[in-house]
């Protein structure tokens, strides 16, 4: 049964845009790991969380946070937790 | 000439409600009437009889609660106006939920202890300077206008701490560990505001 607040998740193509502002580059088809079950996702198929304070990139096997962006007025704050992805540029 | 353009009636035809209202309001925010649902997971889904809330840390000996014995706490209600840091605020929303100071009754507080992290079911944190949970400025909410808070609202049981901004009431609450230095938590280690005072607006590290 689908629940009303898992109807707010978008997959990480919705957030194309913002990476791609801070990365330069679309990111949306690299791949990345899951730092704790080890699954592998393209950027594009993470389980995206937007309605928040910041943009929630999750699993989409075990929902363990893969990336976090926060729009920091002075400067986006990016943190990478899952693996394979690249460091944003500074 | 200004004044042909300046009337009286048009500076001065707020209803005193509003006026009232619009001084309720921090700066930077709007009045919704809604309920936003905000959320950085998934919605966790706790069976009532594996929960309980635990407070931990610097204190002598950690206390901790089943759900049965949480609903038997003494409980208050309270009406409070509450401010996200995506700038929407809501006037009088309704709880029902146990004060901190009742909780932190149950526990021998070491000397340290100055700040709080609170923990929760899917792993947010978010982190509060203890004096900014008592003497009733806090509670652990269950319920939300008269109904069982709902999950999506962070039900079974959230923090409520309305005076600062709402990604410090924490969502399915789990526990209180005391700390001796502040911890950013969640939202606060990737650039959000340790403290969170909407009046001041504290949302980002260094404001």
């Amino acid at each position: 049964m689908t629940e009303p607040i898992d109807e707010l998740v978008l997959d990480g193509n919705a957030v194309a845009g913002a990476l791609s502002e801070i990365y330069g580059d679309d990111m949306t088809t690299v791949l990345a790991e899951c730092a704790s079950c080890g699954n592998v996702d393209h950027i594009g198929e993470l389980l995206a969380y937007v309605h928040a304070p910041g943009i929630v990139l999750r699993c989409t096997a075990c929902t363990t946070v893969v990336l976090r962006i926060v729009q920091h007025p002075r400067g986006a704050r990016v943190d990478v937790q899952g693996k394979r992805i690249p460091r944003p540029p500074k | 000439m200004p004044d042909r353009f300046v009337t009286r009636g048009f500076v001065g035809r707020r209803e005193p409600t509003g006026s009232a209202q619009a001084a309720r309001i921090p700066p930077g925010q709007h009045l919704v009437r809604d309920f936003p649902v905000l959320s950085a997971g998934p919605t966790p889904r706790t069976p009532l009889g594996s929960w309980s809330f635990k407070i931990e840390g610097l204190v002598k000996e950690p206390a901790s609660w089943s759900w049965a014995d949480f609903l038997k706490l003494p409980a208050q209600d309270f009406v409070k106006d509450i401010s996200c840091v995506t700038k929407w605020t809501k006037l009088d929303t309704r709880w029902r939920g146990v004060s901190v100071d009742i909780l932190l009754e149950h526990v021998e507080l070491d000397r340290r202890a100055a700040f709080v992290t609170a923990f929760s079911d899917g792993g947010y944190t978010t982190n509060i300077p203890l004096p900014d949970l008592v003497n009733g400025q806090s509670f652990v909410a269950y319920e939300y206008d008269g109904k069982p808070l709902a999950p999506e609202h962070g039900g079974p049981a959230r923090l409520v701490v309305p005076h600062l901004y709402f990604w410090k009431s924490a969502k399915w609450v789990r526990g209180l560990r005391l700390m001796e230095r502040d911890e950013p938590g969640f939202w606060e280690s990737l650039g959000y505001n340790n403290h969170g005072d909407p009046w001041k607006e504290e949302r980002y590290t260094g404001d």
